[in-house]
């Protein structure tokens, strides 16, 4: 089976530019250099119709970067993310709309001072999927689509909950019939009973839209439900990627063991947690090698020196760790 | 053993220009010496407003009209501002959601740290408090702490800072700290050091901690009693492992239920449905009735009153199972 999805060799990089003193002072035999951050760094992975492939990793570990640039709102520095477009349910959608984002916050990612109806219309307007007089009755079908009430139409966002807003900022998503939808961390900032809503919603989605989702979170209990496949990252990196039983139950990378641990769980109770050491080093100057080691118990000497390879443990299982290879 | 803090129908309104909001409404509950309370609900529930209300920190339009906190003997609602400042950072501490906002950006940590220990104890020297500062950092995980004295709070990671504030909250050997959502902000490596440090903490000094969060999950990791609070109530509170094992309010189901791990994969999660009502203009009766799948016509008249249950927990709901019942 070909994947739908495919990004090889991704990465991007910010580039801090030298400021004038600094350049005037580089001219006189100073020698100061422009600061680099590898948000994304070497990323490969490909992705089948109708998975849902969830993203964790803690903050500055590059997901939210990743998923922009699957998204295409960010250029890659280098590599590519391609799309095969002989799998699209609609072979005529343009290709910039085959991909939607939904973002984190539903305050700030829909305009204050438009109404519902025109948020979730000016984009199939624009690429001329519908007519300007059908656009009351796209936008009454858009809305039931996601469980709103039709008469909200004529409404601006303050006038919503969060939970709701969150839905609108879906029925824009889905506005222009597209195949993927990234969420980057699209719960997140919802309350719990009404996190559990949006879930439900996106998987209904998923099953009568025919949708494939890259699906970023931190929340370690949200991926594990909902995700086929998932990718762990850790500065930049892929440290493993797995099928959710495996990810689970035999997590191989030491991070994906540490961070499973953390997770408060509900059935475990009362616990004395037994956290991993350390802080996620600053991704300006990453620690060479095995990007985790100074936080690994089992780091030897060749995680100092050395980069770990992704590689295959088990099918459709991959981890980026030298310990595999001495086992 | 006397509780150290003993809320009795704490009532804490605010009067704002669209009506009355009673975002505390009738909460009791007390905290032991090194126990571990958790205060669950959403947004909007009036778990911080509680908190709140502890250190006398509610603002105008709101205002305290009822209740008393009691704490070791003495009624804090009735206090003065300047009677509150000596049990305030003194005797109850209380940590926030966002440690950039609690900590002042232009000082050193070493000043902040030495004026909140001058500010209660005049007689102590700058040397002596720079030296119990330092090694309040120690306790709470920072490594080099004299060093680390001399930096400013922008230099420290978010993990780092909010040590900083527990370091803070601790500097007095307080007996009660209040923490309101402390590792909401952090990643979970970091979350799960921090609330290790105060486990140990709380376990190590005998202080009582009142937990603030959203997050029954890490409740159920650290308290040992729970209080579940809805539009302004504490709908259900007891030991957690019990209501954990058997929660007997709708609305603890419907939280619990909605928890990921809780429902099997691939199966839609359990929801409650429909949304917090507006604080301004609650339904008359329980507040939860319309997501509520048990209410009936009795739940829209009247508001259900505490029942007491036989394992010590306290529901607010009139279909506990008559068998519970105490």
């Amino acid at each position: 089976m070909k994947p739908i999805l495919k990004v090889q060799n991704l990465s991007k990089d910010f580039i801090k530019s030298l400021d004038l003193v600094a350049k005037g002072l580089n001219r006189i035999g100073q020698n100061y250099k422009e600061e680099v951050v590898h948000a994304v760094d070497d990323v490969n992975f490909s992705i089948f119709k109708g998975e849902i492939v969830g993203v964790v990793g803690e903050s500055g570990c590059g997901k939210s970067t990743l998923g922009r640039m699957v998204a295409g709102i960010l250029s890659p520095s280098t590599g590519s993310v391609e799309f095969d477009s002989s799998q699209a349910n609609n072979k005529e959608t343009p290709s910039a709309l085959r991909t939607q984002m939904i973002f984190q916050d539903p305050f700030s990612s829909l305009n204050p001072r438009k109404r519902v109806i025109d948020i979730v219309t000016e984009a199939p307007i624009y690429h001329k999927l519908i007519t300007p007089s059908e656009k009351r009755a796209f936008a009454t079908e858009m809305l039931q689509r996601v469980g709103l009430d039709p008469d909200t139409l004529e409404r601006y966002p303050h006038q919503f909950s969060g939970g709701q807003r969150q839905r609108v900022g879906i029925a824009r998503a889905l506005a222009v019939s597209p195949e993927f939808l990234v969420c980057d961390e699209s719960i997140a900032a919802l309350d719990v009973s009404i996190q559990a809503q949006i879930i439900n919603l996106f998987v209904d989605l998923k099953d009568s839209f025919d949708l494939t989702y890259l699906f970023i979170s931190h929340d370690i209990g949200v991926i594990e439900h909902i995700s086929d496949r998932v990718i762990v990252m850790y500065l930049g990196r892929i440290v493993e990627t797995a099928p959710i039983e495996a990810f689970v139950k035999k997590p191989n990378h030491p991070y994906t063991q540490a961070l499973l641990a953390g997770v408060p769980r509900l059935e475990v109770g009362k616990r004395q947690y037994e956290p991993i050491s350390g802080e996620i080093p600053s991704p300006l100057s990453p620690p060479p090698g095995c990007h985790f080691h100074p936080r690994c118990k089992f780091a030897a000497a060749r995680c100092k020196a050395e980069k770990p390879a992704l590689r295959e443990i088990a099918p459709a299982h991959f981890s980026s760790c030298h310990l595999n290879e001495e086992a | 053993m006397e509780p150290i803090l003993k809320i009795n129908n704490l009532q804490t309104h605010f009067f704002t220009k669209a009506g009355i909001l009673k975002a505390v409404d009738g909460v009791s509950f007390e905290i032991g010496a090194g126990e571990i309370v958790g205060l669950v609900g959403e947004s909007g529930s009036g778990k911080s407003i509680t908190g709140f209300s502890v250190m006398g920190l509610v603002d105008p339009p709101g205002k305290i009209i009822d209740g008393s906190i009691n704490f070791k003997g003495k009624n804090l609602s009735a206090l003065s501002n300047d009677q509150m400042q000596n049990f305030r950072g003194n005797r109850i501490a209380m940590i926030f959601q966002d440690p950039m906002m609690t900590l002042n950006p232009v000082l050193r940590i070493e000043t902040q740290m030495i004026e909140a220990i001058q500010a209660h104890d005049s007689g102590i020297s700058r040397e002596d408090a720079r030296i119990r500062s330092r090694d309040t950092l120690g306790l709470v995980g920072i490594s080099s702490p004299d060093e680390r004295l001399r930096a400013y709070p922008h230099q420290f990671s978010g993990g780092m800072r909010q040590r900083v504030s527990i370091a803070i909250a601790m500097l007095n050997r307080p007996d009660l700290i209040i923490a309101d959502e402390p590792t909401t902000a952090l990643d979970v490596t970091i979350q799960g050091q921090v609330i290790s440090e105060m486990q140990k903490l709380c376990r190590e000094t005998q202080t009582a901690l009142l937990w603030i969060t959203h997050d029954l999950a890490v409740i159920a990791g650290i308290a040992d009693r729970v209080c579940v609070m809805y539009a302004g109530r504490i709908v259900e509170q007891g030991l957690v492992a019990n209501i954990i094992a058997n929660p007997m309010h709708p609305y603890t189901q419907g939280l619990m239920g909605s928890v990921p791990s809780q429902n099997q994969r691939g199966k839609p999660l359990q929801q409650i449905n429909g949304m917090v009502p507006s604080m301004l203009n609650l339904p008359a009766g329980c507040a939860f009735q319309n997501r509520c799948n048990y209410a009936n016509e009795k739940c829209s008249k009247m508001q259900p009153d505490i029942t007491q249950l036989a394992d010590s927990r306290q529901v607010r709901c009139f279909n506990v199972p008559a068998g519970q019942q105490l």
